[in-house]
């Protein structure tokens, strides 16, 4: 549990960071670093030198965007649990992150360094996946901005490319009234999701106007579930549920391990994907 | 003044623990101190064909690297120190570190020392080491057909034993009932995973020859003992300290090879060396717990007298034989087969099995929770065959109160027990024929509750130090105390066990107090310390409080009687007239005269005036050896609910009710019921350690293995009946291990008993969501179940 010897340095600046990652020296970012350390400790990752950019301001917090939300990729779980706009128009952010860790992982832990992780059984994918979010990104090249559903690319794999620093997340407003749901069958030891879903529905009137839902902990990626389309247009019937959450699996590569076969992770989609759209239902207004 | 015995009073030893002011083996710092690190095997079995070490001996900061071979002549290797005797036992030669072959994955390669721990690290990526891999074999019944590979060449089929108990006539019980029934059992192995992983600091003075090795120890004396055999150093030149000790579970009993090691290159070098596991290192090499393979079968009447009980059992060792892992799956286990019940006709067959997983040794329980969990996992199987109610089965086998000392098929003579009591005090908590008619109606809408009953027995108090010496335990059982009172009528009191979690700083302390009329402030205990505490035999087998502190309260009365005889004295009174009250020797009728223990104190001390023919000084030196062990006993109820759909397991409620005889301090036993529960129901629901075929250890970690958080446990209900001893003055049985022995059972007979309409008869632990869910579908699939539910 000793790491390979590295340097550390406190990042100053962003344009400091951005001349780091464009340097490709095999410096490696540290924000809570609930996942890198680890990796460290087990000599997993043997980076030269680590770059803390927790303390850099314009990387934290959570600010109003165009009826939406921006949240700063150094913002910790904690602070999201703690955000007023947050609470008020993505409840479902709040709703995972009480599940993740333990306090002093909250405190610490920060939204950026989990999606830039990409761990395939991580819970923030999914949930930025159903919220339709916008991942920025910079690099002394410049900016961009990726899609959610685009971003997640395999087990620890991104879009991002090697100079490139995860700036903010933005959450565009959901549909009017939307409810919303994480079901999460953790790991007794991990806490990582065997399967999750995260759901948001929107209705008008009793019609199903809107639905995404996305699964983790499957395989090697996230994945948003087509089946539910078939929701749009119905009442949601609880033969239609049936049907969208019996069918939520397909396509999808499932792997198993040995806390869950695969057959038991298949099976726990279906039930997965009805629970959250039955939450997600009875919460929409 | 109130009486202290039996007075929930705080623990005394949690200020500091909870203020980081405590010192553990790794807080120990001494100058020039260095640091050890081991190269251990990546592969579970494999002939190390080259070892090279140059580049790591050349590293930074390295002082000395050892292998197998530079060692092998310089001690002798770890001995194992339970030779169970009329079992062929086999023990393999298990040297420091491993010189042609290793064994398993973390079986000790080489050692690095270097000046500080990084460097150690560093330096042992540089050793380079050809092995050449053999096959392995983790599963215990595997490794002891004809076939397996074979670990060690003096041990054919890697059978280490076969040790059989028997009592009656199985084969014709077995023969003659109506009712029969059998289980394959698999009982998972456990990692021990005490907060605290092993740690060891060696300090050789040249010109004294003394070496001092401070030791995550269960039993310091032990490692004395031990030590000197694989050092070849004289035991009186030995002094071994256990410092705070973290949680040991059995995990630190025994002696390995690494405190070994750290005191050889101490010696070798003439610094301090220290060693600290890290948790991947804990995991892969501190001894492991359970790991059985059972075939079980019990039989009976129809009106459901239990007539017998059959086991062949596959006990997995480990690569190696650790120090009590002999004595674990046989005289702790095989013998307790009986459980709280009349089984007349009992026989046991356990093989021991080299394997090529870690060492397997005592893990809290040790053997015993084996036992109970299989003989309560058949009473159910053989109630629900019989088509009867397993509490009125338990009710009508167990042994009856007014029959002890009840002597049990296996031999046993158990000392006391009221079974039933704990029984019907356990069901007082619930309502069971309410419960029994929710369960059937909710069957019919998919809700799957169910009850699980466990009326365990343990054997503790380990033990007379005869039959110590009759089933193969290298050592004595008996424990020792001093108790030494200073003028000023302070206390101390200097004991051989050495607690490491249970608490007895504070119940030892009030035990002292309560029978010299004293604060419980004005006695300390002293522990863990070979130089200044008297030879003892350690904490584990729930037995210090039954025979250290039956120790203490001997060496009290000791005391007290002296202190007596001043008094006497100086009142100038017969020692007949005096009587004690309110903590004060006084002359009967005459309570004017008093002395309080705190004025003889100081007579004693000062000696000026002593009783003819009466040395000065007061303290008192007792060996306590008791005449049978203790049997502690209760009823545990646990209530779940199963979801169908994911196999989810939810405890509902959970009802522990103990009875270890009088309660010393009903608050620590209390906790030692709750943790031991909690690590019953983490057996239960969640905890394994897996090795996949070629022997690597798929949970190397926290993150793979399950070990519980207080959020996912229950709350625990306790409560005691309390039924005396009479094998130690205290009446006192013993509590650390009973929640773990009976818990497991609990749970699996609870969701055994929820799943009844689908027919399902056994389900391995833990009870994971997945292993669960598929029993369910294995079982819809067979079309096993009515589907109905009828009980």
């Amino acid at each position: 549990m000793i790491p390979a010897s590295f340097e550390y340095a406190r990042a100053g600046s962003l344009r400091e960071v951005l001349n780091a990652l464009a340097a490709k020296d095999g410096t490696k970012l540290v924000a809570g670093g609930h996942s890198l350390i680890p990796m460290l400790k087990f000599r997993l990752a043997q980076p030269a030198r680590l770059l803390d950019i927790a303390h850099i301001a314009e990387l934290r917090g959570v600010s109003e965007y165009r009826r939406g939300a921006r949240i700063g990729a150094g913002t910790t779980y904690r602070e999201l649990m703690e955000s007023d706009i947050l609470r008020e128009r993505f409840p479902l952010i709040g709703e995972v992150c009480r599940t993740i860790g333990d306090l002093q992982v909250r405190n610490r832990g920060t939204i950026g360094g989990a999606v830039a992780h990409a761990d395939p059984a991580s819970d923030m994918p999914a949930v930025l996946i159903v919220l339709d979010a916008l991942i920025n990104v910079r690099s002394k090249r410049g900016k961009r901005a990726i899609e959610a559903r685009d971003f997640f690319q395999g087990a620890f794999t991104t879009a991002l490319v090697e100079d490139e620093l995860l700036t903010d997340i933005i959450l565009p407003p959901s549909p009017r009234g939307a409810g919303s749901a994480y079901v999460s069958f953790a790991q007794a030891a991990s806490g990582y999701a065997i399967v999750a879903a995260a759901a948001i529905v929107a209705r008008t009137r009793k019609t199903v106007s809107h639905v995404e839902v996305a699964l983790t902990g499957l395989g090697d990626v996230a994945h948003r579930v087509e089946s539910t389309r078939q929701l749009v247009g119905t009442k949601a019937e609880p033969e239609v549920l049936d049907k969208v959450a019996a069918e939520a699996a397909a396509g999808i590569e499932i792997q198993g391990d040995i806390h869950a076969p695969a057959e038991y992770r298949r099976h726990l989609t279906a039930v997965a994907v009805r629970r959250a759209l039955d939450a997600a239902l009875a919460r929409a207004r | 003044m109130p009486t202290i015995f039996g007075s929930a009073i705080k623990r005394r030893e949690d200020p500091r623990l909870i203020t980081g002011s405590a010192t553990y083996t790794d807080d120990v710092k001494l100058p020039g101190m260095t640091y050890a690190a081991f190269l251990r095997s990546p592969y579970a079995h494999a002939k190390i064909t080259r070892v090279d070490v140059s580049a790591a001996r050349q590293a930074p900061g390295v002082i000395a690297v050892y292998t197998g071979n530079d060692v092998k002549d310089k001690a002798v290797p770890v001995p194992c120190a339970w030779n169970v005797p009329n079992c062929e036992l086999k023990i393999p030669h298990h040297h420091l570190l491993a010189c042609d072959t290793v064994r398993y994955a973390g079986d000790g390669v080489a050692m690095v020392v270097a000046e500080t721990r990084a460097q150690a690290r560093d330096a042992v990526d540089l050793i380079d080491v050809d092995y050449d891999p053999l096959p392995a074999e983790v599963d215990p019944e595997k490794a002891a057909q004809a076939g397996a590979p074979q670990f060690h060449a003096d041990v054919p089929n890697n059978i280490a034993f076969k040790w059989v108990v028997a009592g009656g006539d199985a084969a014709g019980a077995f023969e003659r009932a109506e009712v029969k029934v059998q289980l394959r059992i698999v009982q998972q192995r456990l990692l021990p995973t005490a907060m605290e992983p092993r740690a060891a600091v060696a300090s050789y003075n040249g010109g004294s020859g003394q070496l001092t090795l401070w030791v995550t120890s269960q039993n310091p004396h032990i490692h004395r003992f031990l030590c000197s055999v694989m050092l070849k150093l004289p035991e009186h030149r030995i002094r071994v300290i256990a410092p705070e000790v973290g949680g040991g579970f059995g995990s630190k009993i025994p002696a390995y090879p690494d405190e070994a090691m750290v005191s050889l290159a101490a010696m070798d070098l003439g610094r301090p060396v220290k060693w600290t596991e890290d948790r991947s290192e804990n995991y892969k090499v501190t001894i492991h717990g359970r790991d059985h393979i059972e075939h079980v079968e019990m039989c009976g009447t129809r009106d459901g007298r239990i007539t017998g009980l059959r086991t062949r059992v596959y006990a997995g060792l480990g690569a190696y034989a650790s120090t009590a892992a002999p004595g674990i799956p046989t005289i702790l286990h095989g013998l307790v087969y009986s459980g709280a019940y009349t089984i007349p006709n009992i026989e046991g067959t356990v093989y021991g099995v080299y394997t090529s997983g870690a060492p397997v040794d005592a893990y809290r329980g040790a053997g015993r929770p084996e036992a109970a969990y299989l003989v309560e996992r058949l009473v159910d199987t053989f109630a629900r065959a019989a088509h009867l109610d397993p509490v009125d089965v338990r009710r009508k086998n167990f042994i009856p109160k007014d029959k002890f000392p009840y002597t049990v098929a296996t031999g046993l003579i158990y000392d006391s027990g009221n079974y039933e009591a704990a029984l019907d005090r356990a069901l007082e908590k619930i309502d069971y024929k309410r419960f029994r008619e929710e369960q059937q109606a909710g069957w019919k809408d998919g809700k799957y509750r169910g009850i699980g009953l466990v009326s365990y027995i343990e054997i503790c108090g380990l033990g007379p130090s005869q039959v110590a010496g009759a089933v193969g335990f290298g050592g004595g059982l008996y424990d020792s105390a001093i108790v030494r009172v200073y003028p000023t009528g302070m206390v101390r009191v200097y004991i051989g066990a050495s607690p490491h979690g249970q608490g007895e700083e504070t119940t030892f302390a009030q035990i002292v107090a309560e029978e010299f009329g004293i604060p419980v402030e004005t006695v300390e205990i002293v522990h863990g310390d070979t130089d200044n505490t008297p030879q003892g035999w350690g904490t584990y087998g729930s037995r210090s409080t039954a025979v250290c502190g039956s120790a203490v309260k001997v060496a009290a009365e000791r005391v007290k009687e002296k202190a007596k005889k001043i008094a006497a004295h100086l009142l100038e009174a017969n020692e007949a007239d005096l009587e004690w009250k309110d903590g004060k020797f006084a002359v009967k009728g005459s309570p004017q005269s008093a002395r309080a223990f705190g004025e003889l104190a100081l007579a004693a001390n000062v000696g000026w005036n002593m009783p003819p023919g009466v040395e000065p000084g007061l303290e008192a030196t007792a060996f306590f050896d008791p005449t049978n062990f203790v049997y502690p006993f209760g009823t545990h109820i646990c209530l779940v609910e199963v979801d169908a759909d994911t196999g989810k397991v939810d405890v509902q409620r959970y009802i522990a009710v103990d009875d270890c005889g009088p309660q010393i301090n009903p608050m620590i036993v209390q906790g030692q019921i709750h943790g031991g529960v909690v690590q019953g129901l983490g057996e239960a629901l969640q905890e394994i350690a897996i090795y996949d075929e070629s022997g690597q250890l798929l949970t190397g970690t926290m993150m793979d293995y399950a070990v519980p958080k207080a959020s996912q446990m229950p709350h625990i209900e306790t409560d005691h009946t309390v039924t005396p001893s009479p094998v130690n003055p205290l009446g006192v049985k013993g509590c650390g291990e009973a929640g773990t022995i009976a818990s497991a059972a609990a749970v699996v007979n609870a969701v055994v008993d929820a799943l009844q309409p689908f027919g399902i008869s056994h389900i391995d632990k833990p009870l994971t969501p997945a292993r669960v869910w598929a029993a369910i579908q294995a079982a819809k699939a067979s079309g096993a179940g009515n589907g109905k539910g009828a009980h």
